[in-house]
């Protein structure tokens, strides 16, 4: 009970406040006071060149950085007439997306150093506090030791949060900020300003009928239409062929599995252009039908040049991706079947196809669920079958850059890295992906409850 | 009698059956396979040939992928490819390694907060964030370079603890606990002990993230640019396809996509067992 009281009251910066005597609160103002006048040094010495390397950048950078955030920037770039040449230069003007980066990034720099901070008020109350109990302070090696030992876990965990800070969330934040911004492509710095607009790329997106709204509607549409039937055709012919090679009478079960494994081994990028080119206009599939007369020699059929004809081949073609997926998932959930299931079925006098409904089915869709609401939010961000097939197109005039079968995930794509550069769009867009993806995770999660109680799970 | 015949003669037909249905898969998805081996060989230029079969045959296409450096370096991007895996995958690792360890064995104040925090980024579409990238590598001057490829493909490494953590969760704690109390420290526990333990979830962290650069195309297409230099075969492979380079290259872009798809399909087919465990894992939890 006594050990809980202290560690509570080790966090809380207001009873180290309250308690501290005037070391421990000069240590609020100038850091590692209360270490360094108590003989640690080192550690002193550290939180003080933290908290002088941080004034020099508040002073340096970081101020006008944050200033800047609010208006992001107020100069645009202009054409002055140079009197001494005689002809009109370029006059720099304020560069709205630098601004935004660096304020992103004083943001960040700050709530690092609140962190330190932190931990100096901390390590400042627990010196104060041992050496009223008479203790001797550990020594910066002591220290240091420890965190190879009690304190291994903030060791382990620096470099790659320093990796997931620098290269996921900064770059997120910056990216969902902007698409509070008008940063599309009448708005590109350096030449132009962009500045915050609230909420009005949401609404274009799903309140107003412009064709952005248009297009917007028009490929989630198609985007919830594909996940669900790239989910459950891929995991019914999984299974199905999962039953397949593992029924009784199939003989070189590796063989045949091996056969399918190797379809999927190859780089996807490889297997999807290759098909891409197969089934062009005068692709090697049009050749085929052509040379077998199935088709006339000048007649083609348009696996990815009609809207329609296309959206049935990128979900046929991402079923022959899909399948040996599933095969080999389920593959191992079948031998987990309890055997004596079939057997009391087959008394009972039940045919193949009963026992598969009754016994087969309930039981792998049972264990898979998860698996199966994963794929789902697979599917929705699934990139690489439609960009390498079709890039998204057929190109449709109803919509706004984007094609026929552009998944959400694909437009975003277009429309930062193609000719026409709506950052705004493609950045609401993205925040949309991820209500889907979180809405539907929810419900994943209360599937499998594992999160929630993973303590049950371990030894 | 004659009903086992008879029972005995169903099952042989649908044996039959069940043969020739998995022959006819196997053909189907054994086809794009078998037409890229073809064209790598076919002796005819061009990209769009009115026909199946190629005329002739030659192996000129592997070998000029090699010599005729001029446009592309296939060579050079295959080095590329694999000093850039090599160094991601070994990064990758260290930082999955370490945080499951820390998330499955230590308690920490940020533990739940961090989980939390990786759940909802990885939640984002995984490029939403590229132009982002793009500019912080700028801003440190080192887009256009293989490092800038390193520091994006291991960075990330961290939010992928799941299979690891939920493997080490089922070591048993008391293996820890018990060197503990003869005075080893965590560290020691952590390589001595946990490490040498964990063989195929190492084994599956190493493969996943020595894979990732050879098939990732998005992230090198942003980062490199031009460059050709130091492209990667993923983003080489899809320029070669590009409607100025595609007559000349066709088939040896087939070429190269069989030389690079052999290795990778053997390391995949080697990481397939721990591919459905890993899977399987996953789902428990």
């Amino acid at each position: 009970m006594a050990k809980i009281k202290e560690k509570n009251e080790r966090y809380s910066i207001i009873s180290a406040f309250l308690r501290g005597d005037f070391l421990t609160k000069l240590s609020f103002l100038i850091m590692g006071a209360s270490n360094l006048f108590r003989g640690q040094i080192i550690k002193g010495l550290l939180f003080l060149f933290t908290e002088l390397a941080y004034i020099y950048y508040l002073t340096s950078a970081g101020i006008s950085a944050l200033r800047g955030l609010r208006t992001l920037g107020t100069k645009e770039q202009s054409m002055v007439f140079d009197e001494s040449q005689g002809i009109f230069v370029v006059q720099k003007g304020d560069n709205s997306m630098l601004m935004l980066l660096a304020g992103v990034v004083a943001i960040a720099v700050t709530m690092l150093f609140l962190v330190i901070w932190k931990a100096n008020i901390n390590a400042a109350y627990e010196a104060k506090n041992l050496k009223q109990q008479g203790k001797k302070l550990p020594t910066f090696a002591m220290d240091v030791a420890s965190y190879f030992d009690k304190k291994l876990y903030r060791t382990l965990m620096s470099f790659p949060l320093i990796g997931i800070l620098l290269f996921n969330i900064l770059p997120l934040m910056f990216m969902i900020l902007i698409g509070f911004t008008n940063f599309d492509h009448e708005h590109q710095p350096p030449g132009k300003l962009f500045t915050w607009v609230g909420l009005d790329n949401f609404k274009a997106l799903l309140l107003t009928g412009e064709k952005i709204g248009k297009t917007f509607w028009g490929v989630l549409g198609w985007t919830l239409i594909w996940a669900v039937l790239a989910t459950f055709l891929n995991y019914i012919g999984g299974i199905l062929l999962a039953l397949l090679i593992n029924r009784e009478g199939t003989k070189l079960k590796g063989f045949w599995r091996t056969i399918f494994v190797t379809s999927i081994a190859i780089p996807q990028f490889v297997s999807l252009l290759v098909i891409r080119i197969m089934l062009n206009d005068n692709g090697a599939m049009n050749s085929l039908l052509q040379d077998l007369g199935i088709i006339s020699r000048d007649k083609f059929l348009p696996f990815l040049s009609d809207p329609t004809w296309a959206r049935f081949t990128v979900v046929i073609v991402n079923l022959w991706i899909g399948i040996p997926y599933t095969m080999l998932i389920v593959t191992g959930i079948l031998q987990n079947i309890p055997k004596e299931l079939y057997e009391s079925a087959k008394v009972d006098g039940a045919n193949a196809f009963v026992t598969f409904i009754k016994i087969t089915m309930p039981y792998v869709l049972f264990v898979t669920s998860p698996y199966l609401i994963t794929q789902f939010i697979g599917n929705i961000n699934n990139f690489n079958v439609i960009y390498f097939l079709t890039a998204g197109g057929p190109l449709s005039l109803d919509y706004y850059q984007a094609g026929k079968t552009d998944l959400l995930v694909t437009w975003l794509y277009r429309l930062t890295t193609g000719s026409v550069k709506d950052y705004s769009y493609a950045s609401a867009i993205g925040i949309m992906v991820f209500i889907l993806s979180a809405t539907f995770s929810l419900i994943s999660y209360r599937f499998t409850a594992s999160y929630k109680r993973e303590e049950d799970f371990q030894q | 009698m004659s009903r086992y015949r008879r029972m005995s003669f169903n099952k042989f037909v649908r044996n039959v059956f069940a043969h020739i249905l998995l022959f006819v898969l196997s053909v189907i998805w054994l086809f794009p396979v078998f037409w890229i081996v073809l064209t790598s060989f076919r002796g005819e230029k061009g990209s769009f040939v009115p026909y199946f079969w190629p005329k002739s045959f030659t192996i000129n296409n592997y070998v000029q992928l090699f010599t005729d450096t001029q446009q592309f370096y296939y060579a050079k991007w295959f080095m590329n490819t694999l000093i850039v895996a090599v160094f991601s995958c070994l990064l990758s690792t260290l930082y999955v390694l370490g945080i499951s360890y820390a998330l499955s064995r230590m308690r920490f104040k940020m533990r739940k907060p961090f989980m939390n925090v990786a759940l909802i980024l990885g939640m984002f579409p995984g490029f939403m964030s590229m132009i982002a990238v793009y500019y912080i590598l700028k801003g440190l001057n080192m887009t256009q370079s293989l490092l800038a490829l390193i520091l994006v493909y291991s960075a990330g490494a961290g939010l992928n603890f799941y299979i690891a953590k939920g493997f080490f969760d089922t070591i048993p704690k008391a293996i820890d606990e018990a060197a503990v109390i003869d005075g080893a420290s965590r560290w020691k526990v952590f390589t001595k002990i946990t490490i040498p333990l964990s063989r195929p979830i190492i084994i599956y962290t190493v493969l996943t993230s020595f894979l990732a650069p050879w098939t990732d195309y998005i992230f090198v297409s942003v980062i490199m640019g031009d460059n050709y230099d130091k492209y990667t075969i993923a983003l080489g492979l899809y320029k070669m396809l590009e409607k100025e380079f595609i007559t000349t290259w066709y088939n040896r872009f087939a070429a190269g996509a069989v030389i690079v798809s052999i290795p990778i399909s053997i390391l995949f087919i080697i990481m397939q067992r721990y591919y459905a465990e890993g899977a399987s894992g996953a789902i428990k939890g």
